[in-house]
């Protein structure tokens, strides 16, 4: 179990140390003897945020004591235990962590943190008590943790609270009206690659996020269908849908799957269909992650030639690979250039290449490009001799983009709402479906 | 040094590096690094030349970037360039460029030397200086080879500034210590001790750091520079504060150069010539008085430089070690500081105080002291110093005040610090063995120890208690009587209750006549603590149950009860099973004869080294107690436990341990140690595994290799030709430790009139002052005889080991009938020779025993061994031997015959030596007389 909690600056000071448990002190009392719990908080700074070297794995084991930290931005979030703990549950608990002080306050920045100070130990005496996580859904926390004065709640509401908070629908509350029903639903996805020089896929996987945004009054019932292979393999057995052949292409082998615990296990498991009661507003229904039959948006095709010692010619192409009708955002190629350049001459067709120095790359960014269209960069990079003789690594160009359309192929195929309470069907509600596509690591060698 | 002027500031540098201060993270600081880098690279490959100022920046630029530890891989030519300008800041930059970033595999290094070289032969002061400085930054071979010749000469050149001269002189040290091979002094030796005579105070100061390591190589070749030093010395000294004006350091005359003076003395022996002896003495006695001074400032800084100057002139006078008058004083000196305020005092105070401990002349001295180094033991604060008064204690422990010395540490045992308590345990243990007047005493103190701090006490203890317990019969019944009444507090520790099953299972009887220890109760006083116990401590009290069954038949029933209960003979320790399924049959089967010679007494141990000297030594390695300390301790540890075998009145008679103090004066084995103390080294021969160190030379009469000397930490070997009146001998030293010697020196020196008779030029083989642990390194000794002698040489040897001072004197086994050249000759050549040499003084005739068996084949051998012809068939007798040579001297040639005659009956030998000269024939009758 976590035994403590501790958030840095980039400088390494503290800025929220809880401790939940004695023992992570004592287990550097005897390292280092001294004061307990400044010596755990002194260890984590010392070996890992100082590091000389850079600290790459994110458990640290110091004085048989572990630390699992994440980074967002410059801050550090360090969770501390002494036991053998699950290494995965840790780091489920420091990621809701963070969800739930960007729900709170906004991006986490030193400022924010240094300003919400009192608001944070309140929600980390919340959602983690003697080191086991309790409920760290948002919507739930913001019931009774608010960050507007001290407003005394009636017995009333404080009763309601407990028994949903304790209740077996602990994430949504009863009696929510709206008079517009309406429902939000995105698709996220964000597509890694790495390809090799001849346009061979060495590794290829899209891990996406289904988001939702509800505002449905009452406590509906909610079911959800996508083109997941397995129902409608199992459909197309029973032979409802028209054509197997075309239903075949159409859906997706998803590899593994998780849930947002509204969703009806059980329910999955024996029909593998996903229904539940969601909770208000903004919430993540599934995270899901597919290896098969990916939708490459774009292909990078990179001509690298060394001119002599002091010479580099660069050509790279992209290629844009779905409909036309449709149109990618945001597009940015980085080609990384030797360490050892002293000039860049570019030239491209479309959009803005420069020559970041401060990132040894040449950064070349499109507003917009259609499906279908190809464009060109070519660069003349200068070198300057140098007396070592270590080769460049060339490291792989990389690229960023937005897509309109789900990479992995997932279509959203229904998304119902039941209310037997209240008077309002299916249709009464407003859907909205919104499909994105996003560029993780997206890489070819060169 | 030219100021860099305001308008040299460099903005786009400051700029550059107020940026990186203002980094917030480290992303943030690569990203702007990688900029500043391509921004660099670009000038650099810019097409237009840059000036020297933007080159300059630049370059500092990718200093500053390399020294946040990042690489840099350009940059290297421009640094070269800046060497050739002519303002001093852009080469002044190139150069802290070069000494940091450039390594010696470069190939730009022959550029940079080049520019080097023009800068040496420039008359600028500022740019040799500047060149002087990189090459001692790089210090590499190549930079060695191609100025080691230059630096010398500037060093020592007339017309060179004084400033140059400095950093001359610490450049040639740098390169010396780098590659020693390559810095051939030669010519320069005696021009580089003069300027130890030098006007200016930093010149002798950076010459004296290059001297004294020179002279710690080739101690000879330096020796000139004793006097100077001494006379420089003497002047500092003498001087009054303001005489000295730049060099004066807050009141104190020169005390840097002050205290390297001293230093530099330490690596030779005191002075032979009686003038520069007496002003060296004056300088100490000087230096002594001044403490005494009330001081001039109140400032930390003038005690401090008043104190290094006290502390370096009473280490050279523990080194010399020959000014009683001196060393009594330093002792005194040394005294006042164990009750200074400042801790740092009290630390060295007592830390040369161990070593002044160990001369014969001031360990009254430092007795005297002893109320204030237990008062330190108690109450100081600092667990360091504490450590060294614990150290000092151990160190000035003997007969007189053991009692209390022990006492004190036990006492002191109960709040000492986890740390040391260990090495405390075996210090205590070790002091009451070794001056143990009565055995009682002895043992309460062990089991005291035990008491107090059992888990420290290791194994060694309590097993060289039992040791001497069993060896010594008269204190068995005293230390049967006393473990039961330890036994009998509430809760004791484990290693009480091992020693306790032990004793009273061997002589548990001793006791059993009273009826509060009667059989039965020992018994169960020893049962009721089994069960608290580990296995070892266990199988250990079945043995003693065993015992206790042969001593006392009354128990039997209840022992056998006892090993016949499920706990023991289904014990789930194989061990114990074993034990007391054997014992238990064996007390049941056997009849008592049996019973009584299987579970007899133990038999006295035999004698060896003190289990708990070679724990102590392994655990402090060198540490804080010398060897000499411990080869004493062995000693008379020895003479402890041989007690029993010569009487044991030995420990109360005073004059063996008067003796043993004096020895503990002289090194462990010297060649000179007195005879009384021979007695003792004979004794106990078997335990050191070392001849005496007379016999160490006259195993070399007759043969020219083998070994000269040995002990635990140095082994001598030797290895030695002759021809004619010339001799070369190779000493190989080696290391039998696993820690460094340092400061590693040895010295021949002829005494007496021997200076005359013998030449000899030593020369060291590139020979490093430090020994490494388990190396072995070689010297050279080339012998010349001039004329004929009787003495042997002396060899020094000095080095430290870890902190304490080793000093050793070695008798060269160099006699006269090396220099022997056999001469073959007939029978009636040799008799008309003989009659020759027959006046009476020409003669010289030993009888006597013969130490060895009267073997032709040995006998012959050894004759040969010494360096004359054996003639077969001259002598009418065929048992006889006559042999024939001639001794080259320088002065001139000594021809002589021999005749020995050994008698088998009366197992006598007669041995007659005839020779021109009738020093050489007493000499070398005396020589061969202890060889048969």
């Amino acid at each position: 179990m976590i035994g403590g909690l501790f958030i840095y600056n980039h400088k390494g000071e503290v800025l929220i140390s809880r401790v939940y448990r004695d023992d992570i002190g004592w287990a550097l009392i005897s390292s280092t003897g001294g004061r307990s719990r400044r010596n755990a908080v002194d260890a984590f700074r010392v070996n890992v945020i100082h590091a000389r070297q850079q600290v790459r794995s994110p458990v640290t084991n110091i004085a048989r004591t572990s630390f699992f930290h994440v980074k967002r931005s410059n801050i550090w979030l360090a969770a501390v235990t002494k036991q053998n703990v699950n290494a995965a549950m840790v780091f489920e608990f420091l990621y809701k962590m963070c969800d739930v002080m960007t729900a709170y306050f906004g991006k986490i920045s030193e400022e924010n943190i240094k300003n919400n100070f009192v608001l944070i130990y309140e929600l980390l005496d919340e959602i983690l008590d003697f080191g086991y996580p309790q409920n760290s859904e948002t919507g739930a926390l913001k019931t009774f943790i608010t960050q507007q004065g001290i407003k005394s709640q009636t017995k009333e509401e404080q009763s309601q609270i407990t028994s949903q908070v304790t209740g077996q629908i602990g994430w949504r509350r009863e009696g929510i009206k709206y008079r517009r029903n309406e429902l939000f639903l995105d698709v996220l996805e964000s597509v890694n690659l790495l390809m090799s020089p001849q346009g061979q896929v060495l590794s290829a996987h899209v891990s996406g996020r289904v988001v939702m945004k509800s505002y449905l009054s009452g406590m509906p019932e909610c079911k959800f269908g996508m083109n997941d292979k397995i129902v409608i393999d199992k459909q197309g057995k029973g032979g409802t849908t028209d054509d197997s052949g075309k239903s075949g292409k159409q859906s997706i082998a998803i590899d593994d799957c998780t849930f947002h615990q509204c969703v009806r296990l059980s329910k999955f498991d024996s029909e593998r269909s996903i229904s539940f009661i969601p909770p208000d507003g903004e919430y993540e229904l599934m995270r899901y992650r597919t290896t098969k039959d990916i939708i490459l948006p774009f292909r990078v095709i990179p001509l690298v030639r060394e001119v002599g010692r002091t010479k580099l010619e660069v050509k790279v192409v992209i290629k844009s690979n779905f409909k036309p009708s449709l149109l990618a955002q945001k597009i940015e190629v980085r080609i990384p250039t030797p360490l050892n350049t002293s000039g860049v001459q570019v030239i491209c067709m479309k959009g803005k290449a420069k020559y970041k120095a401060s990132e040894n790359a040449i950064v070349w960014k499109i507003k917009r490009m259609a499906g279908m269209k190809e464009s060109q960069i070519s660069a003349e990079i200068e070198l300057l001799p140098t007396n070592d003789k270590k080769k460049w690594a060339r490291p792989p160009i990389s690229m960023n983009f937005e897509v309109p359309f789900a990479p992995s192929g997932l279509k959203v195929r229904y998304l119902k709402v039941f209310e037997p309470k209240l008077n309002y069907s299916d249709h009464d509600v407003i859907k909205w479906v919104r499909y994105i596509g996003r560029s993780g690591i997206y890489e070819t060698r060169c | 040094m030219p100021a860099v002027s305001k308008g040299d500031g460099m903005r786009g540098l400051a700029v550059f590096i107020s940026d990186i201060r203002n980094c917030k993270s480290k992303e943030a600081e690569i990203k702007r690094i990688n900029k500043e880098l391509a921004n660099i690279r670009s000038k650099f490959k810019g097409d237009k030349a840059l000036d020297g100022y933007s080159k300059k920046k630049y370059v500092c630029k990718l200093l500053f970037i390399f020294l946040l530890g990042h690489d840099i891989d350009f940059g290297h030519m421009e640094a070269v360039n800046l060497l050739s300008s002519n303002k001093y800041t852009e080469k002044q930059i190139g150069y802290l460029f070069i000494s940091v970033l450039v390594n010696s595999n470069s190939e730009l290094i022959r550029l940079i030397n080049n520019a080097i070289k023009n800068d040496l032969s420039s008359r600028n002061p500022t740019f040799m200086c500047l060149a002087l400085h990189c090459i001692a930054n790089v210090g590499s071979r190549e930079m060695a080879e191609a100025f080691a010749g230059e630096i010398p000469r500037i060093l020592v050149a007339g017309d060179t500034m004084d400033s140059v001269k400095q950093s001359a002189a610490l450049c040639l040290l740098r390169l010396y210590k780098t590659s020693p091979d390559l810095v051939l002094m030669g010519e320069w030796t005696s021009r580089v001790v003069h300027l130890l005579n030098d006007q200016h105070m930093g010149v002798v100061t950076a010459a004296i750091s290059l001297i004294t390591c020179l002279s710690q190589k080739n101690p000879d070749e330096f020796k000139t520079c004793v006097s100077l030093a001494v006379s420089r010395l003497s002047r500092i000294v003498s001087s009054a504060s303001t005489d000295l004006q730049d060099y004066t350091y807050y009141f104190v005359p020169a005390p840097w150069l002050s205290c390297k003076l001293l230093r530099l003395l330490q690596c030779y022996p005191p002075p032979e010539d009686g003038a520069v002896k007496g002003r060296l003495v004056e300088c100490l006695e000087t230096i002594l008085n001044k403490a005494q001074e009330p001081p001039k400032s109140k400032k930390v800084q003038h005690s401090n430089a008043k104190n290094a100057i006290l502390f370096e002139a009473i280490s050279l006078i523990i080194h010399y070690d020959s000014e009683p008058n001196l060393l009594v004083r330093a002792c005194n000196q040394l005294g006042q500081f164990l009750q200074h305020r400042e801790t740092n005092l009290r630390y060295l105070a007592l830390e040369s105080m161990c070593t002044l401990a160990s001369s014969e002349f001031s360990h009254e001295a430092v007795k005297t002291h002893i109320e204030t180094v237990i008062n330190a033991l108690k109450t100081e604060r600092d667990v360091s110093v504490r450590q060294r008064a614990a150290d000092l204690l151990y160190a000035m422990c003997d007969r007189s005040n053991a009692k209390q010395i022990v006492a004190e540490m036990l006492s002191y045992l109960e709040t000492a610090d986890y740390s040391i308590r260990e090495e405390m345990v075996l210090k205590v243990a070790i002091l009451a063995e070794k001056y143990a007047v009565d055995y009682s005493w002895y043992v309460d103190t062990i089991l005291n120890l035990i008491r107090i701090a059992g888990d420290y006490v290791s194994e060694e203890v309590w097993y060289r208690v039992i040791q001497i317990v069993i060896n010594r019969d008269d204190v068995q019944g005293y230390a049967a009587k006393t473990v039961f009444e330890a036994l009998q507090a509430p809760a004791c520790h484990e290693n009480m209750v091992k020693v306790g099953g032990y004793i009273l299972g061997e002589f548990g009887n001793l006791i059993a006549g009273d009826p509060r220890s009667s059989p039965l109760v020992q018994f169960n006083l020893l049962h009721s603590k089994f069960h608290l116990c580990s296995v070892p401590t266990r199988a250990l009290l079945l043995s003693a149950y065993i015992k206790f069954i042969n001593l006392f038949p009354e128990t039997k029933s209840t022992i056998q009860e006892v090993l016949r209960s499920d706990s023991q003979i289904r014990n789930s320790d194989v061990e114990l099973q074993q034990r007391a399924v054997e014992y238990l049959k064996l007390s049941s089967i056997a009849s008592t004869d049996v019973l009584a010679t299987v579970l007899e007494e133990m038999p006295p141990f035999p004698e060896r080294e003190s289990s708990i000297l070679a724990k102590l030594k392994k655990k402090k390695g060198p540490g804080a107690v010398s060897v000499n300390e411990l080869e004493e301790g062995k000693r008379e540890g020895g003479e402890l436990n041989g007690g029993g075998e010569r009487g044991g009145d030995s420990s109360s008679t005073p004059s063996p341990s008067a003796d043993l103090l004096g020895l503990r004066a002289g090194p462990p084995v010297t060649a000179a140690a007195p005879s009384a103390g021979s007695l003792l080294v004979d004794v106990f021969s078997e335990a050191v595994k070392q001849p005496s160190p007379t016999a160490f030379l006259r195993l070399f009469v007759c043969k020219n290799n083998g070994v000269l000397f040995e002990n635990q930490l140095l082994q001598i070997g030797i290895k030695s030709e002759y021809r004619q009146n010339l001799g070369r001998m190779y000493l190989f030293y080696g290391n039998k430790t696993s820690v460094q010697f340092v400061t590693f020196t040895t010295t021949v020196t002829c005494p007496g009139e021997l200076q005359s008779h013998i030449l000899h030029i030593h020369t060291w083989n590139s020979l490093e002052p430090l020994i490494e642990g388990g190396a072995q390194v070689q010297q050279v000794i080339n012998i010349e005889c001039l004329t004929d002698f009787s003495d042997a040489p002396l060899l020094n040897i000095k080095f430290r080991y870890g902190g304490a001072l080793q000093n050793l004197t070695l008798k060269l086994p160099v006699t006269i009938n090396k220099f022997f050249q056999p001469t073959e000759m007939a029978s009636h050549d040799f008799f008309q020779r003989w009659k020759q040499l027959s006046l009476p003084q020409q003669e010289a005739q030993k009888i006597f025993k013969a130490n060895h068996a009267m073997d032709t084949e040995v006998l012959k051998a050894k004759l040969l061994g010494l360096g004359m012809a054996l003639l077969e068939n001259v002598d009418p007798n065929p048992e006889n031997f006559v042999c024939a040579g001639v001794i080259q001297t320088k002065a001139q040639q000594v021809g002589s015959l021999l005749r020995l005659e050994p008698n088998a009956q009366a197992q006598m030998y007669r041995l007659t030596v005839r020779s021109s000269k009738d020093t050489v024939s007493k000499r070398l009758c005396e020589l061969l007389a202890e060889q048969f």
